[in-house]
């Protein structure tokens, strides 16, 4: 890959505020603010975009990104952007929710938020784990992962399989933009060593500006970012990254699963 | 729709009465005894007789609807739902929420019988749940008890001002009696007043710095203030907004305490026993929160007893015993399950009393 087509701005960003993040070494939480305030800074959507902040390790994004917020209960960001983008049609509105926000407590939310073709936008973080509770099965956990309600491994015959959320969505007539991306490095073997690539990354920003460039066209985007949580995955941060790429993107691999509008092809 | 003379059920009254006082957006979710209020406003979106009127949407449940009104409202939006016990119980998670955020907008709860699934009839038994606080943490619900279709068709209007007056959200507390009763009503002249939501509202931060709509605060002491401002705010709707009705109550020797429906048959009541030469009279909370507490403390301070009647096992009871203290006579006549309490039983209980303190 050449420098040309990296395009995350560096420098100051005019939708970030100056504020360091609370996020952990080595989580993605902190890309993904990146990804999202670049998008909105190079669409210039700024001043129109009231972000919901949902309940995980997402809540405290007010702190980062200069634009409106409203601090939603937990899983319950969907319908409180409905009910702001209904009445306001003229602005962007976007929600950070995590597995447990979105794909647990707040399904139907997420679900019904699709199914109506909502034109808002929904970036689902999915680290396999309830991260700000400090570590507990989600609906995402892997079969067999360790938490801390599953100190033996999550056992698929009592709590279920991993639930797929894009997979989900991907049957819903009403998701225009529905994408699976990740966020993590990946760790390639060459003659001279090991290198690491940001593909997947510069891939996930893609997906960051079509899910807001779909939701200024009328529809409901989503976009799921497989990311770590090496603190309670308990493993260091270069383990919890190859964690995602041998294990996490086995069960949830990436991929597009609708685009109505056509945008990546764009 | 005429404005005078308009025979319409309770929960249509509401609905119509929402309307006039400039509704923005209804969200619903579907429970008897309350579905004629959803109902209605689906009928009526779109009717260019209410131009602000911009939008109706279905949700998928009581959360998801709350949560819509919650969103429309921090858009500076008039935002409304309504529902039945078993769903307000669900709202107040929302509602705790809203009232952290200082979110202004109206819910209207037609009140059945409970717990649980209960039945569809009448009861009062939503009064600790709207009063004080159903939800989580400290705050208030500003509550309006409508006695009458006509005051269903009217109170939209207090309560959307009041809501946007002190940004909290505001109750209508009816009940299934009230809902499905059918009265003449009228819809006065009326031009809600406007209040300027510029300061707060997340419309887009455009040349001003960001808006944060957030009932999350982790520094205690900043949110020890926080929640310390929202109830110096409540004093000044304790101090200023109090409504209640007393009939006949100078004179009396008794006063019976009824909101709602339970006043409405208390007035009867009163009426038959006052041509017999009985000096009853009727002291009839219309905001149960915040309580008349100065004119029930006068009432007791001139030595008269109490009679409080409510369709539940006595939970207003509370507040007025707190209100008139230890050294009067507080009795109370309660029918819960659906059960409504006649005039004679109100009566020949007013007896008892009456033979009890001679």
């Amino acid at each position: 890959m050449s420098q040309t087509t990296l395009k995350v701005k560096v420098g100051k960003l005019l939708s970030l505020t100056d504020n360091p993040t609370h996020y952990c070494a080595g989580c993605e939480h902190g890309t993904l603010t990146r990804l999202i305030a670049s998008a909105m800074d190079e669409l210039g959507i700024r001043e129109k975009t009231v972000m919901i902040d949902s309940v995980g390790c997402s809540v405290l994004a007010y702190n980062y990104f200069n634009c409106d917020h409203i601090v939603a209960a937990h899983g319950r960001a969907p319908a409180v952007a409905t009910g702001l983008k209904r009445v306001r049609p003229d602005l962007m509105v976007f929600t950070v929710q995590g597995d447990g926000d979105a794909a647990s407590i707040g399904l139907l939310e997420l679900i019904y938020a699709a199914q109506r073709g909502t034109p808002i936008t929904v970036f689902l973080v999915n680290n396999s784990i309830y991260g700000m509770t400090g570590g507990q099965m989600a609906p995402t956990t892997l079969a067999g992962q360790v938490t801390t309600t599953t100190p033996y491994g999550r056992d698929p015959v009592l709590t279920g399989t991993e639930l797929d959320a894009s997979k989900m969505l991907s049957g819903i007539e009403g998701a225009a933009y529905v994408k699976r991306a990740s966020l993590v490095v990946t760790e390639l073997e060459s003659q001279r060593g090991k290198l690491y690539t940001i593909k997947n990354i510069l891939d996930a920003k893609k997906s960051v500006e079509n899910a807001f460039k779909v939701q200024a066209l009328g529809g409901f985007t989503f976009v799921e970012f497989l990311s770590t949580c090496s603190i309670n995955w308990k493993m260091s941060i270069l383990e919890s990254k190859r964690y995602v790429q041998e294990h996490t993107m086995k069960k949830f691999p990436l991929g597009l699963y609708r685009d109505t509008f056509g945008v990546e092809k764009k | 729709m005429p404005k005078q003379h308009v025979y319409l059920k309770g929960n249509e009254a509401v609905a119509y009465g929402a309307l006039e006082a400039g509704l923005n957006a209804y969200f619903a979710y579907p429970i008897t005894p309350s579905s004629e209020i959803p109902e209605t406003l689906a009928k009526e979106f779109g009717n260019k007789e209410y131009p602000e009127y911009k939008f109706f949407l279905q949700a998928a449940s009581e959360l998801e609807a709350i949560n819509m009104v919650l969103g429309a409202a921090s858009g500076g939006a008039r935002a409304m739902t309504a529902t039945s016990s078993p769903g307000f119980s669900l709202k107040q998670e929302a509602l705790s929420y809203a009232a952290g955020m200082e979110l202004p907008f109206l819910i209207v709860d037609i009140c059945r019988a409970g717990p649980g699934l209960g039945n569809l009839g009448p009861e009062q038994s939503d009064y600790f749940q709207s009063t004080k606080g159903g939800g989580h943490g400290n705050y208030h619900l500003i509550v309006l008890a409508p006695a009458s279709v006509q005051e269903m068709a009217l109170f939209p209007r207090i309560g959307f001002d009041l809501a946007f007056k002190y940004r909290n959200p505001a109750l209508i507390l009816g009940d299934s009696f009230i809902g499905q009763l059918k009265e003449d009503v009228e819809f006065p002249e009326f031009e809600p007043q406007r209040y300027d939501v510029s300061s707060w509202a997340t419309t887009g931060a455009k040349n001003r710095p960001p808006h944060v709509l957030n009932s999350l605060e982790l520094d205690y002491q900043k949110h020890y203030k926080h929640v310390g401002k929202i109830f110096e705010k409540y004093k000044q709707v304790e101090a200023n907004e109090v409504l209640y009705e007393a009939y006949h109550t100078e004179d009396a020797e008794t006063v019976i305490v009824a909101f709602g429906i339970a006043a409405r048959i208390a007035k009867g009541v009163v009426n038959n026993l006052r041509k017999k030469g009985i000096k009853v009279g009727l002291l009839r909370p219309i905001t149960l929160w915040p309580f008349p507490k100065k004119p029930l403390r006068k009432l007791a301070s001139e030595g008269k007893r109490f009679l409080v009647v409510e369709l539940n096992t006595g939970q207003m009871l509370q507040d007025v015993k707190l209100a008139t203290g230890d050294s009067v006579t507080v009795d109370f006549l309660g029918r819960w399950g659906g059960v409504v309490p006649t005039e004679s039983e109100m009566e020949s209980k007013l007896r008892r009393l009456e033979m009890v303190a001679v």
